[in-house]
């Protein structure tokens, strides 16, 4: 590439410029190459990293397959794999999953929304420089904190309503779960609901709405696309949470949809399994790679149907 | 039932003793100053609105025109550190409605207001023109279906949208939105519509028919319009007002203002020799 020019310089001084001005050019044209390539680079390599981690996950998992049926690891309803009576049904750590995710959303999505609609529209600028960087702090705490405290603090809490709860049940997590994505969905849908045009809302001021009907009616419905994005990055952050469930829910694959129950998720198993000493190329350590793919594959659905929700509700102004 | 009788003013309404000498009159500014901080946008304005009248507000860019016309529905309001001086009378109440102790919302449940660029919520047809109503607490299903057929034929759109009320407003083109946004105004029976430069982005098409209409508004209610356009003012209006530098200039009839003004300034401006 570089030896080219010359060759173009001489064509280029001959008849228009002395030869220092295109050289200079030249040199400015090899540069942004290089910055382009390296940009390049830096993008596909995030790329890269995604397919050899799915490359991984699938490889693993066929040798898994091999071993386990696919209509098996789908319908059993049993996750007994450090048993002597082996079952390798994904169901209980789907359920467990899903329970969790679940109990989470339904925490975080009211105070998340919630929050994002006084932050956005109600708050002075006072208020929400404290209230914002607070949010923030929650979101910086190490999940293992979020752990212990739902097991020792908001399950014995739970108990004084519910005096059968067991220690061990996916209520307290998942509730701490949606503590701790409050966070992100309040920052997305509040950056969707601020990002709404001042001359939409002046046009609902205008029609005499108070700041409550214009939240409402009107910021709210503009947005959300935003606030839709919000709800499935915070389903994303539950689906992915780890520890929590691990410490307080009771490390035990369990098929049951009630969340009094204990229950282990999917990243939950993986983390017990991969902290315990397992043959390399073992059944038990294949499984965790056959799970793995699941738990991506889930989140990849999440993701699509995020993407198609912004298209479908994509605003016109 | 909306009926704009039940939305008055929550002060004493003052003397009534001139009344006659307010005949006509739909309001009018008194001493009228405004400042943004400690910038004083308008300078002692006075200036009548005639009822059932069209009055254009013309002047350059900067001058202070759509900062007059917010003060009618209160809109400084929504912005911090602004501030009134003086009073807007509005007739037949004959209030001050910048005084403290009247509620904007009030203020702009009569009076409506049209912007610069179309700015239709993200609802459907029908749910921008009701907008209004559902604000009020209308719920009445037939009562909504009327007066939204009403405000849409009363601006000019019904024939174009009556087979879609469901559809977004977005799909609509920019002069059909801006025609929705006055229909949008018109639903619930304002006294007074204030368009702040109702046609500067649409095209010539699309601006003759705003035009058309804002002139046949007019049986129905007093219009105050703000315009860059002179021709646009020339046409549409009865009386046109020049600003300039945030002071009234000069107030007459179109006519007039247009072919024998008083003032050095306004006939420059005319000519087309400043602004
Ligand atoms: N929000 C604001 N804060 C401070 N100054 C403003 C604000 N809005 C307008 N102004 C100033 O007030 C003057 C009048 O503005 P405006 O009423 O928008 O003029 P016009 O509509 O005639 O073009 C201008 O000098 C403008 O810079
Ligand atoms: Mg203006």
């Amino acid at each position: 590439m570089i030896r080219e020019n010359p060759s173009q310089s001489s064509v280029g001084s001959g008849s228009i410029d002395p030869g220092s001005r295109f050289a200079h050019s030249v040199g400015r044209h090899v540069g942004e190459r290089i910055i382009e390539v390296l940009l390049f680079l830096a993008a596909f390599s995030a790329v890269a990293v995604t397919i050899a981690i799915v490359a991984i996950l699938v490889f693993e998992s066929t040798e898994f397959f091999k071993h386990v049926s696919l209509v098996d690891f789908l319908t059993d309803t049993q996750w007994t794999i450090m048993f002597a009576d082996k079952h390798y049904g994904v169901l209980p750590l789907l359920a467990g999953t899903l329970v969790t995710t679940t109990v989470a959303l339904m925490l975080a999505v009211p105070v998340g929304t919630v929050t994002a609609v006084y932050l956005s529209e109600f708050a002075n600028p006072r208020v929400r420089e404290v209230v914002k960087p607070t949010l923030e702090l929650l979101a910086g705490i190490p999940t293992v904190v979020y752990g212990y405290f739902a097991l020792l603090m908001v399950t014995p809490a739970l108990q004084w309503f519910m005096p059968d709860l067991p220690g061990f049940n996916m209520l307290g997590p998942g509730l701490v779960i949606g503590v701790m994505i409050i966070p992100y969905v309040s920052s997305v849908a509040e950056d969707a609901m601020r990002s709404v045009p001042a001359s939409m809302r002046e046009g609902s001021y205008a029609m005499g709405a108070t700041r409550m009907q214009t939240s409402l009616r009107v910021v709210v419905p503009a947005a959300t696309s935003g606030i839709v994005a919000a709800y499935i990055l915070g389903i994303s952050r539950a689906f992915g949470e780890t520890m929590v469930v691990a410490v307080a829910a009771g490390q035990q694959p369990n098929f049951t949809w009630d969340p009094r129950e204990p229950g282990a998720t999917i990243t939950a198993f993986i983390v017990q399994v991969a902290l315990g000493d397992l043959p390399h190329g073992s059944l038990e350590y294949q499984s965790i790679f056959a799970v793995g793919l699941v738990l991506v594959l889930m989140t990849l659905f999440f993701n699509v149907l995020g993407h198609l929700a912004r298209k479908r509700f994509r605003e016109a102004y | 039932m909306v009926d704009q009788t039940d939305h008055s003013f929550s002060v004493d309404v003052a003397s009534r003793g001139d009344i006659d000498s307010v005949q006509g009159l739909k309001a009018e500014a008194r001493n009228l100053s405004f400042f943004y901080g400690a910038v004083q946008a308008l300078k002692s304005v006075n200036m009548p609105v005639y009822d059932s009248r069209v009055t254009a507000l013309i002047g350059p860019s900067g001058c202070g025109k759509s900062t007059f016309l917010r003060c009618f529905n209160r809109m400084h309001d929504l912005t911090d550190h602004t501030r009134y001086d003086g009073e807007i009378l509005f007739h037949p109440d004959n209030v001050n409605i910048l005084r403290k102790s009247v509620d904007p919302i009030e203020v702009r449940m009569r009076i409506g207001m049209v912007f610069q660029k179309p700015n239709p919520f993200p609802k459907s047809i029908f749910e921008n023109v009701a907008y209004g109503l559902r604000v009020r607490g209308e719920k009445n299903r037939s009562e909504l279906a009327d007066r939204v057929e009403t405000a849409l034929r009363d601006a000019s759109l019904w024939e174009e949208v009556s087979g879609r009320l469901d559809s977004m407003a977005f799909n609509l083109s920019g002069g059909q939105q801006q025609r929705l946004c006055i229909a949008r105004a018109l639903a619930t029976g304002p006294e007074l519509l204030l368009f702040d430069e109702p046609t500067s982005a649409l095209d010539p098409n699309a601006t003759a028919n705003i035009e058309d209409l804002i002139h046949r508004l007019r049986e129905k209610v007093t219009i105050l319009i703000v315009t860059h356009n002179m021709q646009q003012a020339a046409r549409v209006s009865d009386y046109t007002a020049f600003m300039y530098l945030g002071e009234l200039i000069e107030f007459s009839d179109t006519n007039t203002v247009f072919t024998n003004p008083n003032s050095k300034q306004t006939e420059d401006y005319i000519t087309g020799r400043y602004g």
